[in-house]
């Protein structure tokens, strides 16, 4: 009887503290703003989601789309519909059952909910209608070949309509999904607490019992916990720390190249500052960038851990355009088309963020250019501020990093169609605004490349965005962790994690 | 002392208003637009419009005003736009944390402060004076960032004895609750017990050379109640005035530290809202330290009455 007690006992014990390990405590480098997918606008965020929130599609690490929520889709000839098969027996974290109206309701509540920041992603979108329980259609104004590419990430998580309708705009209080982990609590800039869903229809691939994100603004801050143990597994790791954490024997280091990159915008169109020789003239833009060593900045930066790149995609992404490659630093031919110009040691504003990173990565880009003869001034400006003055023009060069997209069109687009509403120095050319559309309007990818190439043809030469490298995702965590794969959105998908 | 408590309340009603106005109207001055900062990273026209409509960014200054004030009144804070939850449940969450780390640190610099202030006042001159002095200018001049950075790589890197980050509610562990907070209130308390160790030297020094204290002396009575019963008491009204000013700054949220430690105060939660343009975050929470400041004040106020009855008049 003692015995049988003391094993029961210890049994338990045990089992305690297996789930006790199987908590796996995330450090991220912000606070995330709303948790409602319909409304979140921050990459820390979509962190969580990839917790709380499954999608119709995901991607895979090789950036293919693959089957989550929806288990096969087909378009139409004409590029204008969509049909999706739904997978059966889901079921929502409050019980409710996934199904063709769920999903319905989920992608109208994108597209017409107040302030949704999803709209604009999937406003291709003109109908979604139920084809059966397990089936949906969606009607297009217009071919959209990114449409998928959207679907993989925030416009294709689902929500419950029972809870959704129920707290309405506060659903961020208490979100209710379809993903293997489901909301606990939130305590603002302290934690964000999930725990496993035991009706996930993919529940055998989770592993861990719990998740407890908590933010961590400061770099150092951030590993200290971690190599102290309060942690286990830490994102964004600064570029400089990845040394250590490399000497460190019970810590393990993962990274991958992001979908995003950290680039110039030139304001060549926009308001009276764009009346500068850099704005003005191609060839002082040319020289500009002749006068940079990428494969330098990145090193002196970032001690070598990022990736060198000229366009909006990074050279290891299958659509980067091989037909032109990274120039060479070449400061005798920028002296000469400085001449050719007709300027000499023309004067360029850099506005920069106040990180200590970037202010690093301007002062690298002064000295790179000085001695091409560029007089480069350093505007450092907070961030909230710096967006303003982008909008209304009032800069002439503005370093700025994009998180990236997993549709090429995503980096794009926005950035240098006319009316593109990150443009921020209006650059405009009819042509160019054609080949973009034309690349959104098939989904062959042979002609969309067609179509890009053209792009490239012409941005690269124009210059509008100076693209400079393309950071890693940087991820630490203890060796006691296992199953982490490296996605190129930056993003964790907790299956098949175990913490041993 | 009753008419002087219900004087000192009425003044401070529209002392609070005119603060709220000055908060309110100082914020309009960040330049920054709440609407484009939180539109995210794609920045949909019309998703700026809904939070331009939402949160009435449009309407004149003063018709904000009178709406938030209102709300205000009625205990409405507002929402944060950019978390989504009412700015009044986020002053519950955070206000308690301030103030036990505020009182925390506030204890240490008392503890450490006052004593050696004493200390070196009574042993001027002496080798004790001048340690005091050394231990003052190192509290001084330590950073607390850098402080904060070298405890956790100590204490909870090297060593593992104490909890890197985090906040544990005392109702979820007293113990634990310290283990947490004591290298935090460390941090704090050690750059303040350096400020209050500097004033109750120098407001010591100066009772200790009065007339009544040399009367004192030559009636024969022991060196003890000179200092503690005749001298301490003078000599605590700047102390006084100090820690006032020392503990309304504490309540305003610790920035540097709490983002060491991680701890989920005010200080965090007001800088991440002046990043965003999160204004009612910062209204509600500038409006709610301001308050505590005058509440303070008006505490310090009443401790000089109670230490010198001749203030009392």
């Amino acid at each position: 009887m003692l015995k049988t007690a003391t094993a029961a006992a210890l049994g338990l014990l045990l089992s305690m503290g297996v789930a006790q390990a199987q908590t796996l405590r995330f450090g991220l480098a912000e606070d995330p703003d709303a948790l409602d997918p319909t409304m979140g606008r921050t990459f820390v965020g979509r962190i969580v989601f990839s917790a709380m929130c499954d999608k119709l599609v995901d991607i895979s690490p090789d950036l293919k789309v693959v089957p989550q929520l929806a288990t096969e889709w087909t378009w139409s000839d004409d590029g204008k519909v969509l049909t999706m098969k739904l997978r059966p027996n889901v079921l929502f974290h409050d019980g409710e059952k996934f199904d063709a109206a769920a999903a319905k309701f989920s992608l109208d509540r994108h597209l017409t909910m107040a302030g949704s920041q999803r709209r604009g992603e999937i406003s291709a979108v003109k109908q979604v209608d139920v084809v059966d329980d397990l089936t949906i259609r969606l009607t297009l104004g217009a071919p959209f070949a990114p449409l998928m590419a959207q679907l993989t990430d925030r416009a294709g998580m689902m929500v419950s309509p029972k809870a959704a309708q129920a707290l309405g705009d506060k659903f961020a209080t208490a979100p209710v999904c379809a993903g293997p982990f489901k909301f606990v609590e939130r305590v603002a800039q302290d934690r964000i607490v999930v725990e496993k869903f035991d009706q996930y229809w993919n529940k055998d691939a989770i592993k861990l019992k719990r998740i407890e994100f908590r933010p961590f603004t400061d770099n150092s801050v951030k590993l200290a916990n971690l190599r102290a143990g309060q942690l286990d597994m830490i994102e964004r790791l600064a570029a400089t720390d990845v040394p250590e954490v490399k000497k460190d024997p019970k810590l393990k280091f993962a990274s991958i190249v992001e979908l995003g990159y950290q680039g110039i915008t030139i304001n060549t169109n926009n308001s009276d500052k764009s009346k500068s020789p850099i704005g003005q003239s191609e060839k002082v833009r040319e020289a500009f960038e002749l006068s940079l060593d990428r494969q330098a900045i990145v090193q002196v930066v970032f001690n070598g851990e990022y990736q060198p790149g000229n366009q909006w995609l990074s050279p290891l992404n299958p659509n980067y355009d091989k037909a032109f490659p990274i120039p060479k630093r070449d400061v005798a031919k920028a002296k000469a088309l400085l001449k050719e110009a007709g300027v000499t040691n023309p004067v360029v504003n850099l506005m920069t963020p106040t990180t200590g990173e970037q202010q690093q990565l301007a002062q690298v880009i002064q000295a790179m250019t000085k001695e091409a003869g560029f007089d480069v001034k350093i505007q450092a400006t907070e961030f909230a501020s710096s967006l303003n003055l982008a909008e209304k023009g009032d800069f002439e060069a503005y370093l700025l990093a994009w998180s990236g997209r997993t549709d090429p069109d995503g980096n794009l687009y926005n950035f240098v169609a006319c009316k593109g509403p990150l443009n921020y120095g209006k650059y405009c050319k009819p042509e160019v605004d054609a080949l973009l559309d034309q690349s959104r309007s098939t989904t062959d990818i042979e002609a969309r490349r067609k179509a890009w190439n053209g792009v490239a043809k012409a941005t690269l030469a124009d210059r509008p965005v100076i693209y400079l490298f393309h950071r890693k995702w940087l991820w630490a965590h203890t060796t006691k962790l296992t199953g982490f794969t490296e996605y190129p959105d930056g993003l964790v998908r907790f299956a098949g994690i175990t913490l041993n | 002392m009753l008419r002087f408590l219900v004087r000192r309340l009425a003044i401070m009603v529209p002392t609070v208003i005119f603060v709220s106005m000055i908060i309110f109207g100082l914020q309009q001055l960040l330049p920054g637009d709440p609407a484009t900062a939180l539109a995210g990273e794609e920045r949909d026209p019309e998703v700026i419009a809904h939070i331009r409509a939402k949160y009435h960014l449009d309407d004149p200054l003063p018709m904000r005003y009178l709406r938030w004030i209102g709300g205000v009144v009625q205990g409405d804070f507002g929402e944060s736009i950019r978390i989504q939850q009412p700015v009044s449940q986020l002053i519950v969450e955070k206000l308690p944390v301030t103030i036990e780390l505020a009182v925390l640190s506030m204890l240490i610099a008392l503890l450490i402060g006052v004593p050696m202030g004493i200390l070196s006042a009574v042993k001027n001159g002496k080798w004790v004076d001048y340690a005091a002095n050394a231990v003052a200018l190192w509290g001084l001049s330590t950073p607390n960032f850098w402080l904060g950075i070298m405890l956790i790589l100590l204490f909870s890197v090297e060593l593992g004895w104490l909890p890197a980050s985090g906040y544990v509610p005392p109702s979820e562990g007293l113990w634990e609750n310290l283990k947490a907070m004591i290298m935090p209130a460390f941090v704090l308390g050690n750059a303040i017990a350096a400020v209050m160790m500097r004033h109750t030297r120098a407001a010591m020094l100066q009772v200790l050379s009065s007339d009544y204290v040399r009367t004192a002396r030559a009636k024969g009575l022991v060196e003890r109640v000179v200092i503690f019963k005749h001298a301490l008491r003078n000599a605590a009204v700047p102390v006084i005035t100090l820690g006032a000013l020392e503990f309304g700054q504490l309540l305003s949220g610790a920035v540097l530290t709490e983002q060491v430690f991680s701890i989920p105060g005010f200080g965090k939660l007001i800088v991440d809202a002046v990043f965003n343009r999160d204004y009612a975050v910062v209204q509600g929470v500038v409006l709610c330290t301001a308050t505590a400041y005058l509440m303070l004040n008006l505490m310090a106020d009443i401790a000089y009455v109670l230490v010198n009855p001749r203030l009392r008049a």
